[in-house]
């Protein structure tokens, strides 16, 4: 921690009492903010105690009953602890397997096309979805596909097929959400891609030309070496996260008939920690939730690194 | 790109534009559809008539205005507060010298790895006592630890040689933050100022876990309640279920203002969010 004061006596040398009045301003406009992450999200970890309890809102969390490790069994012998498991890596391999190229191959299309203003138009046009809320594109999905006048279930019962209530079947749930996915996010998705790619050097095109090689042959071989490593970084990055991956989209989609393959962690800490008030419970599927996360996130930035990436954090 | 006249490249050009001109149009028909059928009285995907009756309707009851209003209440206080309280924070974290900042630093980093999780946090909401009120919509997300992050290194990039000049001309910090920093990044700030703007207006799931009063829901949980859950109505008459045709373009009505005001941002989104991405590749 080297700092260019012009001063004759080095700060570092000042008592450390002296050098904080000194910044008594900037400790001011740090204490809201402090405030803030003290309050909100380090009390919630405090709170997490509450999950080796039977907690009792009246009597706090210190004067709750400890059970020590109690609701944790509990969780791992319920049937529903696989389905979750199972709920929650689908959506992973439909993200990484499905969303997560698609998106590469929209950035590689896009970089291909010469014309400027067509470009624009299309970024323009996929870019939008990605900043409507999650409730207007669900919103959007019911009134297309639900059996009461949805616009789709029209059209078949009019070609004289069956209606299809997708909506409340447990074999579309899970194509509906990667289309989902791929209709808010896969547009956006490209513009990391495609920030990279405008670093490429047309020298390389141009050598690769000289040497006869076709459009695809230079995509194979110029273009996609060229952003291996932002490929690379954010398939670590998802991977990282897949845990928490469509909390509010699932939450959405989620009801009574297609549980079985929609619910994830987080709609399941809801439905029986708010609705039916097992606090201490839900509280400790959340505990193992955001631990399970955290390893993740540490072995996914572990594994960029031995990849000699550069790592996240 | 260098042109490419061969058969083969034109036939790529071909195939690429068909493909993406496909899936712009798959990203854009829903919209099409949902835009023209609040302004008819029938689901269409053309615009045969152009009636107002469903944005009649839904503006003329209590029900979704009262919602609206919250919603762009919470969005532009909201915002307000959270620029405030990230650029404060950021600049102080600029400095570098600052005793216990790498701590700080560490302890917001953290945050971003691990939660509490969502019950806890809700007894957390309960204990400070806003629960139940708007605030529940603004405080608990105040600060993203993210953009916190990168304006800190914005701030940071900015040439101590500005801040010296100004102290040596009898500026305090105060004054350097407002008169020289905050001047420096006002592209910066707008950006932050949308991105988090438009989090507000799109969140639902806080005023689900915290808003118990249906009289202070913002309109995304309203529009919830009334398309995906089938509950509720918008006004307070039951003309919804007698008139199912209608209803539906009342429900797309109902959509097209949720979004509208996206939609009027997106411009000044689109001009800012590639910088604000790449920012925020850059590591920290």
């Amino acid at each position: 921690m080297t700092q260019p004061m012009q001063s004759t006596i080095p700060d570092k040398k000042k008592p450390l009492a002296i050098r904080m009045w000194k910044e008594r301003w900037l400790y001011l406009f740090l204490t809201p903010g402090l405030i803030y992450f003290i309050i909100f999200k380090y009390m919630p970890m405090w709170g997490v105690l509450m999950s080796f309890q039977n907690y009792q809102p009246h009597q706090g969390l210190l004067g709750s009953q400890w059970v020590g490790l109690r609701h944790f069994e509990r969780f791992f012998n319920e049937p529903e602890f696989w389905m979750l498991f199972r709920n929650t890596l689908y959506i992973a391999f439909m993200d990484l397997g499905i969303f997560f190229p698609l998106t590469i191959i929209l950035a590689l299309m896009l970089n291909e096309i010469g014309r400027e203003l067509f470009k624009k138009t299309f970024q323009t046009l996929i870019y939008v979805p990605h900043f409507l809320s999650w409730v207007v594109v669900v919103g959007i999905c019911y009134l297309l596909l639900t059996t009461e006048g949805g616009t789709i279930n029209e059209l078949l019962a009019a070609m004289g097929f069956e209606k299809v209530n997708f909506l409340m079947s447990e074999s579309w749930f899970r194509p509906l959400i990667i289309m989902q996915m791929i209709w808010k996010d896969a547009g956006w998705g490209t513009i990391i891609f495609l920030a990279a790619l405008a670093g490429v050097s047309p020298h390389l095109y141009e050598a690769a030309r000289i040497d006869g090689a076709s459009r695809m042959r230079m995509m194979w071989h110029v273009t996609l070496p060229s952003i291996r490593s932002v490929i690379v970084i954010l398939l670590i990055l998802r991977l990282g996260n897949f845990i928490d991956l469509g909390f509010e989209q699932i939450f959405l989609m989620v009801n009574a008939l297609n549980r079985e393959v929609g619910e994830v962690f987080d709609t399941y800490v809801y439905r029986v920690g708010m609705q039916q008030g097992q606090f201490s419970y839900s509280a400790a599927v959340g505990l193992f939730k955001s631990s399970v996360g955290l390893v993740l996130i540490v072995v996914a930035n572990w594994l960029a690194k031995k990849f000699g990436e550069e790592g996240v954090y | 790109m260098v042109k490419d006249r061969s058969i083969g490249g034109r036939l790529f050009d071909t195939f690429n534009y068909i493909f993406l001109g496909a899936f712009a149009l798959v990203t854009f028909l829903p919209f099409l559809y949902v835009v023209t059928s609040s302004f008819s009285l029938t689901p269409t995907l053309f615009p045969r008539e152009f009636n107002l009756d469903a944005y009649i309707y839904i503006f003329s009851a209590p029900t979704f205005t009262r919602s609206l209003l919250i919603s762009i209440y919470i969005t532009v206080f909201g915002t307000a507060i959270q620029l405030l309280l990230t650029v404060l924070m950021g600049y102080s974290l600029s400095y570098k010298h600052l005793p216990g900042r790498r701590l700080i630093l560490l302890g917001v980093l953290f945050t971003m790895v691990f939660s509490g999780g969502m019950i806890p946090t809700y007894f957390v909401v309960k204990s400070v006592g806003i629960m139940n009120t708007l605030w529940a919509l603004m405080l608990p997300s105040a600060i993203s630890a993210f953009y916190l992050i990168i304006l800190k290194n914005f701030f940071q990039a900015i040439p101590d040689e500005l801040k010296e000049a100004a102290k040596i001309d009898g500026c305090h910090e105060v004054g350097i933050l407002f008169r020289i920093i905050l001047p420096l990044s006002l592209p910066a700030l707008a950006a932050f100022g949308l991105f988090y703007s438009v989090g507000i207006w799109n969140q639902y799931f806080s005023a689900i876990l915290y808003i118990t009063d249906s009289s202070k829901y913002p309109v995304q949980v309203l529009l919830r309640q009334v398309i995906i859950l089938s509950q509720g109505s918008i006004g307070d008459s039951t003309e919804i279920e007698t008139v199912p045709a209608y209803a539906k373009s009342i429900k797309m009505a109902v959509i097209v203002v949720a979004t509208l005001p996206i939609m009027v941002v997106y411009p000044f989104l689109q001009k800012h969010f590639a910088k604000g991405v790449l920012i925020g590749s850059v590591k920290g």
